[in-house]
């Protein structure tokens, strides 16, 4: 009967973060549009600035649109993060976060269910984004649709979890412009989604390490690998630990009797 | 053999940085009682909701709710829960069946057994034309109403309602203050109220007077009188909470 709750709990969660997603058509259509604006007009820009060689996974010369793809898929995934963390945070000082904090159910598979729900609604964003990359003619490997789903959700649990600990030590509302500043540029920009890591050596090597050891680089090579019907162990194991990294301060975060939640005070 | 208190509070003691939010609090409630817990803003009352229902930690002390050590059996003291928050907790974006299938659905129900619970609760609040509406199209005491509803779904040992009737017109909250004494007696319910209006107390309701996280009486409406030696419960309240703003 325990299990039927989890379970029952879990796709009650999943199922209200998909329906908001869906009915809010404002959201759905930026989550779509900022990816897109990248790829037809930031790529088609950088085409002819930005030579590439060949590099695993790719075994031929390829477009700079068809590099961007995996980091894309990435950004939506992030920004997806973000927004998870910005709608807790709203959720909070709204108030609608504490009934699910007072159900019956360990705060940490709640946490681990709310990071689930946000990953579905990212990877339905992910195949909608490759939908239309296809129409504009960047069409890998069938079977690579089928392969990038694990490691869609691999990357958009860890990002989910960064964005989840972001929430716990966010005070109010107005801070969250600050995680797009500090946050979000910084580890989109310094990464592998925009340009490969040789790219990045040739101008700075700081500039290199910094983008090695970004999570988020991980993931999305992670992404662009599994893409082209490839496994990349180490982005693998890199972005299984950070996940399991910022998970681990997450629950932290939001224990009662260890985290943030005590310190954020209270009414009357 | 004794009965379960169905919330049983004991020697609790919050802080704030420093700043005591509530001072060796202790009290205990039976089913079927209706206790209000009366003080003015600032008194302690929400910390104490969040400590019961466990939003905060209680460092020292002790809660339990029907006889469940809510920091140590916290799943089994939390399914016995019902709660209304002073803000609106409810998704405005989703409808009123929405709102209640999510409460459902954290609480382990089936899809029948919610479907039952939901009709039977909108019933009783004469809502149940309105469970298609999205909350954003109802007015302040409708959404109350709905709150109420979802608190009881699960069937809950003991309801915490904070301040629930704020902002509302006078006959939403009368609506609201008669439903809630009828749940006591009928469903044999423990209600823990928070309350700043002295006119939401019946005469035989109980009463904890909490002032600047301490509580200054307690008892029913008679002897929080004769502690206090006023005549009206009025009186008793400023009396015990003088200097005490709002």
């Amino acid at each position: 009967m325990k299990i039927l709750h989890y379970w029952r709990a879990m796709w009650g969660i999943i199922w209200r973060e998909c329906w908001r997603f869906v009915t809010q058509r404002e959201r759905f259509v930026s989550a779509l549009v900022r990816p897109l604006v990248w790829l037809f007009i930031f790529a088609a820009g950088f085409r002819s600035a930005l030579g590439l060689a060949i590099s695993p996974p790719y075994e031929t010369y390829i477009l700079y649109e068809v590099y961007i793809v995996p980091g894309l898929c990435g950004m939506i995934q992030l920004f997806n993060g973000m927004q998870s963390s910005l709608s807790m945070v709203y959720d909070r000082e709204m108030g609608s976060m504490r009934i699910l904090l007072t159900c019956p159910l360990p705060r940490w598979f709640l946490l681990l269910s709310k990071l689930l729900a946000g990953t579905a609604v990212s990877i339905l964003q992910v195949y909608v984004f490759l939908g239309v990359a296809w129409c504009y003619d960047i069409r890998p490997p069938l079977q690579g649709y089928a392969w990038i789903l694990p490691a869609l959700i691999l990357s958009g649990l860890m990002l989910g979890a960064l964005g989840l600990l972001l929430s716990s030590l966010i005070k109010q509302l107005e801070n969250f412009a600050g995680v797009m500043n500090f946050v979000i540029f910084p580890m989109f920009f310094m990464s592998t989604a925009l340009y490969p890591l040789w790219k990045i050596k040739e101008s700075s090597a700081l500039l290199h390490h910094l983008a090695e050891y970004n999570p988020f680089s991980q993931a999305v090579e992670l992404i662009r690998f599994a893409l082209y019907g490839q496994f990349n162990q180490h982005a693998f194991i890199y972005t299984l630990a950070a996940f399991i990294v910022f998970m681990t301060l997450a629950i932290l975060g939001y224990n009662p009797s260890k985290g943030m939640m005590t310190r954020k005070g209270g009414g009357g | 053999m004794s009965q379960v208190n169905a919330l049983s509070i004991e020697d609790l003691s919050f802080s704030y940085s420093g700043n005591k939010a509530l001072d060796h609090v202790g009290f205990n409630i039976q089913s079927g009682e209706c206790t209000l817990l009366l003080g003015p803003n600032g008194a302690g009352k929400s910390t104490l909701f969040a400590l019961i229902t466990r939003l905060y930690d209680a460092r020292s002390g002790r809660i339990e709710l029907c006889g469940f050590d809510i920091k140590k059996q916290t799943g089994k003291a939390l399914a016995r829960l019902g709660v209304v928050f002073q803000q609106s907790t409810l998704d405005m974006d989703l409808t009123v069946m929405q709102n209640l299938g999510y409460h459902a659905a954290l609480h382990g129900m089936g899809h029948k057994l919610a479907k039952q619970r939901i009709q039977q609760e909108l019933e009783r609040l004469n809502m149940v034309d309105r469970r298609f509406e999205k909350i954003r199209q109802l007015n302040g005491g409708h959404r109350r109403r709905v709150e109420i509803a979802r608190a009881l779904l699960h069937k809950p040992s003991l309801l915490l309602l904070d301040e629930p009737t704020v902002g509302l017109d006078v006959p939403s909250r009368q609506d609201i203050v008669e439903h809630v004494h009828r749940l006591a007696k009928d469903e044999n319910m423990a209600v823990l109220w928070a309350s700043h209006l002295i006119d939401e107390i019946y005469p035989d309701d109980r009463l904890i007077i909490l002032h600047k996280g301490q509580i200054k009486a307690t008892g029913s409406v008679d002897e929080v009188l004769q502690q206090t030696g006023a005549t009206t419960i009025k009186d008793a309240f400023y009396a015990l909470t003088q200097g005490a703003q709002g």
